[in-house]
């Protein structure tokens, strides 16, 4: 491609501020942690209050060693992917339900609103007595925190589809599985993205919540076991692990949104 | 002239919790094939609410209406086009004019087939595999217009269908439109606030008073229907029609 001298000059000053502005993303972390260890080796903060990077990073490798932390892991890293595809995949059949027959909708729909007002960590000890101390009480307290909210954002989008494309769905004569099929669900796309991008986070939220309440493995339990023993560096470890984590969920649904997007034609 | 629409002392009255309101009074016209009648009138008064009882979504609380004899909601026939083109954004040009024959299940080999006849036509050929996004605003007119065309209507209902384009689009995309819906041989009810529009599209026009939506004039274009809309818009009947039909909206009494 042949560009003017000009058009050279602007790509080189986009690329350049973009790649100031990765390296201003990195160094916040880099002198964050910085930060954190030279002030607990200069005695200004208690590391065995606050933990440091090189003792997590001990930490660490001495819990990666003893498997303890991979398994641990994976019972967290299950937990909340097993709420996040019930509480998605839930939450989308009851709003498709909701809309389909509207007086029922009309009926649950301040119910609905209470019941997100609510916070969940109340029904904690109901929970434990009904469910049980287990995974299923994580699980359900997962899926408390998120289908709730789910149901009402998807059916929000729902409700506001274009009445334009309404209209013309009403002229062809479509019937209500048409219209779901062939308008309301794909126009719901970016709407429904969204969702699974809030829903990503309030899943690890109630994963975290329940393993507090009931567990007996999982990262929520390892930082609630360091705290008791007053192991901060446990505590500390688990947590940045878990932003870890999150932080990889998180980037595996953005790549999912700007493949779904590229496919069915939303501009991002 | 064969009658294909019929609208015989149609009322119309729209109940809300506050009020009831009556929309449309003693409506009465009829459509002959081949026909390009035009309703004028204030906005909001009631003109959708007619293609509305055309194409069979709603009935009138008293009074008959009759598309090639029959109820509407019975036969059929009609097509509409709307104000904006509703294309869906997520799929092709050609996924959007296939979208009735989906609905109505019909044969889509056939109107695949059809829609490229069609596409060729009226210089869209080649835009099929593209996505409305990528064509211009009077383009993605014509290929709603094609949407409703595949699906072979008698009648073909136009509501406002312009008033979304730029002017310059919209004097061009006007005589598209017409040159299409004539060599269709096709029978429309074209609904518009633009005087100068219903003129240059239309044998006849009726001016139509705000609610409750009465028909105060039928208007006969004659003078000008052997012209395409770029040429009438030239004549001299043009302005007196356009007159006529301004004083009659403008007049409180009958």
């Amino acid at each position: 491609m042949n560009y003017s001298k000009e058009h050279i000059r602007y790509l080189k000053r986009l690329r350049g501020k973009k790649a100031g502005i990765t390296a201003g993303r990195i160094a916040v972390v880099v002198v964050f942690f910085g930060l954190w260890e030279a002030l607990t080796a200069l005695g200004a903060l208690d590391s065995f209050i606050t933990s440091s990077p090189s003792r997590m990073a001990v930490k660490l490798a001495e819990l990666f060693s003893t498997g303890n932390l991979l398994y641990h892991m994976g019972i967290t890293l299950a937990e909340t992917v097993l709420s996040f595809l019930l509480a998605t995949g839930m939450g989308m059949l009851i709003a498709v339900l909701l809309w389909w027959f509207e007086t029922a909708r009309k009926i649950l729909e301040p119910h609905l609103v209470i019941l997100n007002a609510l916070p969940k960590i109340a029904l904690g000890p109901v929970i434990i007595i009904w469910v049980g101390a287990g995974t299923a009480s994580i699980i359900v307290m997962a899926l408390l925190i998120s289908l709730i909210i789910t149901i009402i954002n998807t059916l929000q989008g729902f409700l506001s589809v274009d009445e334009g494309k309404l209209r013309l769905f009403k002229t062809m004569k479509a019937g209500k599985l048409q219209t779901l099929t062939k308008l309301v669900l794909p126009a719901s796309i970016p709407n429904l993205i969204a969702i699974l991008k809030v829903n990503v986070g309030l899943c690890w939220v109630g994963t975290i919540m329940g393993e507090y309440l009931v567990s007996k493995a999982g990262l929520g339990y390892l930082i609630i076991y360091g705290g008791t023993v007053f192991d901060l560096d446990i505590v500390m470890t688990a947590t940045v692990v878990l932003c870890v984590l999150a932080a990889i969920m998180y980037y595996l649904v953005l790549a999912a949104e700007k493949l779904i997007r590229r496919k069915f034609k939303f501009d991002a | 002239m064969e009658e294909l629409i019929t609208l015989d002392k149609v009322c119309l009255t729209y109940h809300t919790k506050e009020s009831e309101t009556p929309v449309l009074s003693d409506i009465s016209f009829t459509v002959g094939k081949g026909e390009l009648m035009g309703l004028v009138g204030p906005s909001g008064c009631g003109k959708t609410t007619i293609l509305s009882l055309i194409s069979g979504i709603i009935k009138p609380t008293t009074g008959s209406v009759f598309t090639a004899g029959q109820p509407p909601e019975k036969c059929d026939i009609s097509g509409y086009m709307l104000q904006k083109d509703e294309l869906l954004p997520w799929r092709t040009n050609m996924g959007n004019i296939l979208l009735g024959a989906e609905i109505k299940k019909l044969d889509k080999q056939k109107i695949r087939e059809k829609a490229m006849r069609l596409l060729e036509k009226y210089d869209l050929a080649g835009v099929e595999k593209h996505y409305p996004s990528q064509l211009s605003g009077g383009m993605r007119q014509r290929v709603a217009l094609i949407r409703t065309l595949v699906l072979a209507p008698q009648i073909i209902l136009l509501d406002e269908p312009f008033s979304a384009l730029d002017f310059q689009t919209r004097l061009q995309v006007v005589g598209d439109v017409y040159n299409m819906l004539r060599e269709e041989g096709m029978t429309a009810v074209f609904v518009t606030h633009d005087i100068n529009e219903a003129i240059s599209m239309c044998d006849r026009v009726a001016v139509l008073s705000s609610k409750p939506c009465r028909i105060k004039k039928i208007v006969s274009v004659e003078a000008l229907n052997a012209l395409p809309p770029s040429k009438r818009r030239l004549k001299s009947e043009f302005l007196e029609l356009y007159d006529e039909i301004l004083t009659t909206m403008q007049s409180d009494t009958e």
